[in-house]
C-alpha cells in the first residue's frame, strides 16, 4: 500500500515483438527513481504502459494500491500520474501561461454552463488558476516567457514548460521521459537543480534518462532495462558495478 | 500592422461599442432592401462561419459537412412552421435541438477516427442528409422544396420588414459571438484547444478527449441549425440544393479566409467573402474567376487567413505586462 506506483509482472507484446517482458517495479513516496537502458530497451514503452497509452498484454499497474491497469490515459492523469514526453508535446498555439493553466484541467470544475453564464465559480477558478500558474512558472523559471506562444520557446524552456504543465495537475508521481535530452551542460545543470527542488517539495519522480551523469547524481535507485527485460536494479553505485549492466549498456558507452 | 492589432487589443471595448452602434444605425442609414438583404446574408454567414470555426479553428477538426447542419435546421424550422404552425421561438429551439442531435451522431465516430478520416465521414454525412432531404417526399417534398414558410414571428408578432429581420439576425450574431467567446476563454475552451494542438498530451493531463470533441460537434451543429432556422423563415423557400457539400466548402473557405481560431477573423471572412461577389456584379461571368483568384492569392500570401495568427487576448496580456513593468521601473528610480 505504501508504494505510489507498483508495476507487477508487466509484459507488452506488439504482434511477435516482446517490448517488455515480466517487468516488476515500485516507487515509494518521495523517491527519485531512474530507468536506464540502451535505445530500444523498452523504457518509453514502460512509460506508455504506466500512463495508459498502452494497455499491457499481461501484468498489473497499481497506483497507491489501486489497480489502474485498465484505466485510460485521462483517467490515470486524474488519478495522479503526470508525465512529460521524449519528443516534446506542448500546446504550440497556446501561450506558456495557458499551457500551464490547461494542466490544471482536472483540478478545476468549471463546466459548460459556468463558462456560458460566467458564474462565480468560473471567475474564482480563473483567478486561482492565474495565481497557481504564476508560482509554477516562477518555480520553473519561465515567468518572463509567460506571454510567448509555447511553440516559440527555446528548446530547453520547452522541456521545462512540459514539467510545469505536468506539475499543474498536482500529481502524486511525476514521470519524466528524458528531461535532459538535447540540453547543453549548463541547461542540464539547471534542470538538475530544479528536479532536486521538486524532490524537496515532496514530489515522487520516475525518470528515464540517457545522460548517465544526470541519472547517477540524482536518483536514489535505478532500474536497468535491456531488450525489454529488467537486467539490474539498485542504488547508482550497485548498478554501475553490475556486470550485466556494464556489458549491456555502460560497456558500449566507454 | 502590429500597431493596428495592438491598438485594437488595447481598445477592444471602445471598438466593440462603436461597432455595435454602427450596426444598430446601419439599417436606418441604408434603407434599400437590396443592401439590407446583403447585410442580413452577411450576418447569417457570420453565425455559420463562427460555428464552423469551433470545429476547424478551435478543435482542429476539418469538417466538410457543415451545410448539412444548416439544412437540418432549415428543414426542421420549415416543417414545424408549415405543418404545425409553430412560432419562430419554437422552431429556433427545435432546429438547435435536432441539429445538436445530429452533431452528436456525427461526433460519435470520433471514438475511432480522427483527422482526415473523420473529414471523409463529414463529407459523407453531408451527402446522406442531402439525399434524405431529396427523397423523403412525405416530409420534405423532395426536390420541390418547401415553399410558403411563414416569416419570423415571436410572441405573436410577425417580423416582415427587412429592418426588423436585420435586427433579429444581429441578435443571433451577438448571441453566437457571446457563446463562442465564453466557451473558448474558459476551462472548456482551453481543453478544446489543447486537444487541437496535441491530443496525446491533452489526455496526459486528464482531458477526456472524446467527450470534448463530441461536445464541440454538438455545439457547432446547434449554432449552424440556428442559422438554418433563421434562413428558412427569412427566405421562405428551401430545397435540398442549398445544403450541398459545395455549400459546405464555401463555409470552409469563409472560416479559413478570415483566419482559423479567431472570432474577429470568422466575422471578417464571412463579411468580405459575402460582400465581395455582390460588388462585382457588373463584371458578370468574371466574378467567379476573380473570387477564386483572390482566395488563391490570399492563401499564398497569408496562409493563416486574415487574423489566423492574431490572438488579441495574448496581445492584451503582453501589453498589460509591459505596462506594469514600465511602471515598476519608474517607481524604482
Amino acid at each position: 500500500m505504501s508504494e505510489v506506483l507498483k508495476v507487477v509482472d508487466v509484459t507488452q507484446r506488439f504482434g511477435g515483438l516482446v517490448a517488455l517482458a515480466g517487468i516488476h517495479l515500485y516507487i515509494k513516496p518521495g523517491e527519485i527513481v531512474g530507468i536506464i537502458g540502451p535505445n530500444g530497451a523498452g523504457k518509453t514503452t514502460l512509460f506508455n504502459v504506466i500512463t495508459g497509452i498502452y494497455h499491457p498484454t499481461e501484468g498489473k499497474v497499481y497506483l497507491e494500491g489501486a489497480d489502474i491497469t485498465s484505466y485510460k490515459t485521462h483517467q490515470i492523469a486524474k488519478a495522479g500520474f503526470a508525465r512529460t514526453f521524449q519528443n516534446i508535446r506542448l500546446f504550440g498555439k497556446l501561450s506558456v501561461m495557458d499551457n500551464v493553466i490547461a494542466g490544471m484541467h482536472t483540478c478545476r470544475k468549471t463546466n459548460l454552463l459556468d463558462a456560458i453564464l460566467h458564474t462565480k465559480r468560473r471567475r474564482r477558478e480563473g483567478r486561482e488558476a492565474q495565481e497557481k500558474a504564476e508560482s509554477l512558472l516562477k518555480l520553473m523559471d519561465l515567468w518572463e516567457d509567460r506571454h510567448s506562444l509555447a511553440s516559440a520557446l527555446p528548446y530547453g524552456h520547452q522541456r521545462r514548460l512540459e514539467i510545469a504543465r505536468a506539475l499543474a495537475t498536482e500529481p502524486k508521481l511525476l514521470l519524466l521521459d528524458e528531461p535532459a535530452a538535447g540540453m547543453n551542460e549548463q541547461e542540464t545543470l539547471e534542470l538538475r537543480e530544479m528536479v532536486l527542488q521538486l524532490k524537496k517539495m515532496g514530489l515522487t519522480i520516475l525518470l528515464i534518462e540517457h545522460d548517465m551523469k544526470f541519472v547517477m547524481n540524482i536518483c536514489e535507485r535505478i532500474y536497468v532495462l535491456n531488450h525489454g527485460e529488467l537486467i539490474a536494479q539498485g542504488t547508482p553505485k550497485q548498478v554501475s558495478q553490475d556486470q550485466a549492466v556494464i556489458e549491456a549498456y555502460l560497456g558500449e558507452e566507454e | 500592422m502590429n500597431k493596428i492589432f495592438e491598438f485594437c487589443a488595447r481598445n477592444t471595448w471602445k471598438l466593440l461599442g462603436t461597432l455595435l452602434v454602427l450596426l444598430a444605425v446601419f439599417p436606418f442609414v441604408f434603407t434599400s432592401s437590396y443592401i439590407l438583404r446583403i447585410a442580413i446574408t452577411v450576418l447569417m454567414f457570420i453565425v455559420l462561419s463562427l460555428s464552423l470555426n469551433l470545429l476547424i479553428g478551435y478543435l482542429g477538426q476539418m469538417s466538410m459537412g457543415h451545410a448539412a447542419f444548416w439544412g437540418i435546421g432549415a428543414y426542421t424550422a420549415a416543417i414545424l412552421s408549415t405543418k404545425l404552425n409553430v412560432s419562430s421561438l419554437g422552431t429556433f429551439l427545435a432546429a438547435m435541438l435536432v441539429a445538436g442531435v445530429f452533431g452528436l451522431l456525427l461526433g460519435l465516430p470520433v471514438l475511432k477516427l480522427k483527422g482526415y478520416y473523420l473529414t471523409v465521414v463529414t463529407l459523407g454525412f453531408c451527402e446522406i442528409i442531402r439525399l434524405v432531404e431529396l427523397n423523403w417526399m412525405d416530409l420534405t417534398r423532395g426536390s420541390l422544396g418547401i415553399a410558403g414558410i411563414p416569416p419570423l414571428n415571436f410572441f405573436g408578432k410577425a417580423f416582415k420588414s427587412s429592418r426588423s429581420v436585420y435586427f433579429i439576425a444581429l441578435l443571433l450574431v451577438i448571441f453566437t459571438v457571446y457563446l463562442v467567446h465564453s466557451i473558448i476563454n474558459s476551462r472548456i475552451g482551453l481543453a478544446i484547444m489543447a486537444i487541437r494542438d496535441d491530443d496525446v498530451a491533452a489526455a496526459s493531463i486528464g482531458i477526456h478527449v472524446f467527450v470534448y470533441k463530441v461536445m464541440v460537434f454538438i455545439i457547432a451543429g446547434m449554432l449552424a441549425g440556428l442559422a438554418g432556422a433563421f434562413y428558412a423563415h427569412y427566405i421562405s423557400f428551401i430545397d435540398p440544393s442549398g445544403f450541398t457539400t459545395g455549400q459546405s466548402m464555401e463555409l470552409v473557405i469563409l472560416a479559413i479566409f478570415g483566419g482559423l481560431g479567431s472570432i474577429p477573423g470568422a466575422i471578417l471572412g464571412a463579411t468580405i467573402l459575402t460582400v465581395l461577389p455582390e460588388t462585382m456584379r457588373a463584371l458578370m461571368e468574371y466574378r467567379g474567376m476573380i473570387y477564386g483568384i483572390i482566395i488563391v492569392v490570399m492563401m499564398l500570401v497569408k496562409p493563416d487567413g486574415l487574423l489566423g495568427r492574431v490572438n488579441f487576448k495574448y496581445i492584451r496580456q503582453r501589453l498589460s505586462a509591459e505596462k506594469a513593468k514600465k511602471q515598476e521601473g519608474k517607481s524604482h528610480e
